[in-house]
């Protein structure tokens, strides 16, 4: 991977790190529930573990399939998948519902898990991971595998340190500075942002592809 | 429906919530007892600056007759801010208005002309007994994963249990019954929560057929109406533990947990005791890892000539405060208690909620006193200070006359009438009726008046998720 693509991977994280729904404001939460700071920054871990694992499987998925396929194929039929779940994102008016307030570590990941998976956090990275040239070594399908598992693995670290560093800092500045009104004029509608980022993300892989 | 900024009306804390705007509306319930003209959302001004304020100025006539409007909500509120479920890019606009004996659910739209509120969905009463195998909707609350609707009966053929069915807040379909496993609950009531603690509380009244003919004698004195409170874990919608508070404290109905989510305490008031005839409000709190539950405030009734008493109450020679509805304000500092027989008002310092402190009392209609409004001192007022309602800053607080329409007529046989009040309130300590607002009898088209909405929420519409 190039530089650009380990800064877009760091871009996006720090922009899922930013949105409420991907972990900060659930910290703040546990946070003003417990009366302490502590509480809110070990929040963090498990929420960035969640993240993590989501990102994981789309980020691994990515470079098996493109140790065995074209990567030109993976981009197209990703790009797809992405244009339909952007769409569906953009059109859809659920919301997440499972959960409480009282949640244990394992819980608190599990929420960030399924939060990021239905949100398509890892889906977004797609054209960053698909940018660039598959691994070398279609002749060892299998090592090839291995070395995109860890190209992935790369990825998703990468990335989850960028979100998380951004969601605790969020956290910490609502908790500590700013407090909980900011809410009131600054939480913009992010899920309708993301829907478009999705679909543009989607398409432009698509075209990139289709081009090159 | 979806907005790019959070609806201005959802406060993340409710201590932010208590610097809202005055609101400039209410929307009440009124009821056509006789079943021949249809029900109605009426509005009132309560705009002080208005020239129209303390008058009805908006009306909604329901399809049908006969639904006995009662309680009624917001579709959302603030719990929309709540981390784990956020969707705080709704909109509060619709009222959720259920008919306590038709069994059908309105939803009312107040978006495009919000003193001429227009009905834009239908629950009928198939829907709610398919789907989630009750009937008798009562109480709204607006949950952060749908819309709570407990319900006081069975359906299907059966009288029970009691329960609560979850609405879907976009489309409000019946999702299904909310309980997994319901324990030993049958009687259902008032249903309410402690989002920072994952814990829900039920109340318990009656099965239909123990209180839409009005109040059986033989059930009050052999105890059987509802004397327990129940509470369940929110998450995984089972009940974990039964709090008894004795058989004979009959009728424990209206919940008002604490707003503060980091605290885990709220009151209940229990409408008679059949010992004395008093009334009471109990404090549920934990204890150790339980819940218990402790009386906290005991109301005596008032000794009258059985003269003056109807038929119901001429044995006993006294009049009971009958406290049938309470609300706590948002800061959780003031608790009121409506004494619909004897006809008072009582205000309470709770910020110590063991040890509740009178700091004020107003006398309005009353079974023997029958006290009137000061502006107008010569019309004895029937009926009492019955459901309350707080605005978000605390200092105003609406009161209407009627319980339920077979009870008002056995408590107030000579016809129970319909007024609205507000009172103000000191900060301080201390109620005062508002001589400008005073909409009563014929400005309600011969409707009773049950409950009050306010425009952009109130102390017992919304729940938080903050400190």
């Amino acid at each position: 991977m190039t530089g650009w693509q380990w800064l877009a991977l760091a871009g996006l994280g720090a922009f899922h790190g930013l949105n409420p729904g991907m972990g900060w404001l659930f910290a703040v939460a546990i946070g003003l529930q417990e009366r302490s700071r502590s509480a809110l920054l070990r929040a963090c871990a498990p929420i960035a573990a969640g993240h993590a694992a989501s990102v994981l499987i789309v980020a691994g998925l990515v470079g098996v399939f493109r140790s065995v396929l074209a990567t030109r194929l993976v981009a197209i039929g990703g790009g797809a998948v992405l244009v339909a779940y952007g769409l569906w994102r953009a059109l859809s008016k659920r919301h997440f519902r499972w959960a409480g307030m009282r949640l244990s570590a394992a819980q608190l990941a599990s929420w960030s898990f399924l939060m990021s998976s239905i949100h398509g956090a890892g889906l977004m990275l797609l054209p960053v991971l698909v940018a660039g040239p598959a691994p070398a070594g279609h002749q060892h399908v299998a090592a090839a595998a291995g070395a995109s598992l860890w190209a992935g693995a790369a990825a998703t670290a990468v990335h989850t340190v960028a979100m998380v560093g951004v969601a605790g800092a969020v956290a910490l500045v609502v908790y500590e500075v700013v407090g909980l009104s900011i809410l009131r004029t600054a939480w913009v509608n992010l899920d309708r942002i993301w829907a478009y980022a999705l679909l543009g993300a989607g398409l432009a892989t698509v075209a990139v592809a289709v081009a090159s | 429906m979806t907005l790019w900024k959070p609806d201005p009306s959802f406060y993340p804390s409710p201590r932010q919530a208590v610097s809202a705007p005055p609101e400039k509306l209410a929307y009440l319930a009124a009821f056509d007892r006789s079943a021949q003209k249809p029900d109605a959302i009426a509005v009132l001004d309560t705009d002080a600056d208005s020239h129209t304020y303390g008058q009805v100025v908006g009306w909604t006539d329901l399809p049908y007759v006969g639904d006995e409007l009662h309680h009624f909500g917001w579709n959302a509120c603030s719990s929309a801010l709540c981390p784990y479920a956020p969707h705080p890019h709704v909109e509060r606009r619709y009222l959720i208005v259920p008919g306590l004996r038709s069994s059908r659910i309105y939803v009312i739209d107040t978006k495009a002309d919000p003193r001429q509120p227009e009905i834009v969905k239908v629950l009928e009463p198939e829907e709610l007994a398919k789907h989630a195998g009750y009937s008798r909707p009562h109480t709204i609350h607006c949950g952060p994963e749908g819309i709570y609707v407990s319900a006081l009966g069975g359906a299907n053929g059966n009288d029970g249990p009691g329960g609560i069915a979850l609405l879907d807040h976009t489309s409000f379909e019946v999702l299904g019954q909310w309980e997994i496993d319901r324990g030993p609950q049958y009687l259902a009531y008032d249903a309410w929560w402690h989002l920072g603690h994952d814990t829900l509380v039920t109340s318990e009244w009656g099965t239909p057929s123990m209180v839409e003919d009005g109040l059986v004698g033989e059930l009050l004195l052999g105890r059987k109406y509802g004397h327990a409170i129940h509470f369940w874990d929110l998450r995984k919608r089972r009940h974990q533990q039964t709090v008894d508070l004795g058989d004979q404290y009959q009728m424990a109905l209206e919940l008002r947990p604490a707003h503060d989510p980091t605290k885990d305490y709220g009151f209940v008031g229990v409408v008679v005791s059949v010992e004395d005839l008093s009334a009471s409000v109990w404090l549920w709190h934990r204890s150790g890892k339980e819940w218990a539950a402790t009386k906290v405030i005991d109301i005596p009734a008032e000794p009258a000539d059985p003269a003056l008493l109807p038929p119901i109450l001429q044995p006993f020679g006294a009049v009971p405060p009958l406290v049938t509805d309470i609300d706590l304000s948002v800061d959780d500092k003031t608790l009121y208690v409506s004494c619909w027989g004897t006809g008072e008002l009582l205000q309470y310092d709770v910020r110590d909620p063991f040890k509740p402190v009178k700091t004020g009392s107003v006398r309005i209609g009353g079974i023997v006193g029958q006290v009137p409004h000061p502006a107008a001192p010569d019309q004895p007022l029937r009926g009492g200070p019955q459901m309350v309602e707080i605005s978000r800053d605390g200092r105003r607080v609406y009161v209407t006359n009627s319980l339920y329409g077979s009870w008002d007529d056995q408590f107030y046989p000579d016809g129970v009438g319909a007024w609205a009040v507000k009172l103000d309130a000191d900060p301080g300590g201390g109620i005062a009726l508002d001589e400008r607002f005073f909409p009563h009898g014929d400005d309600f088209r011969g409707r009773r008046v049950h409950q009050v909405r306010l425009q952009g929420g109130d102390a017992s519409s919304d729940s938080y998720c903050y400190p």
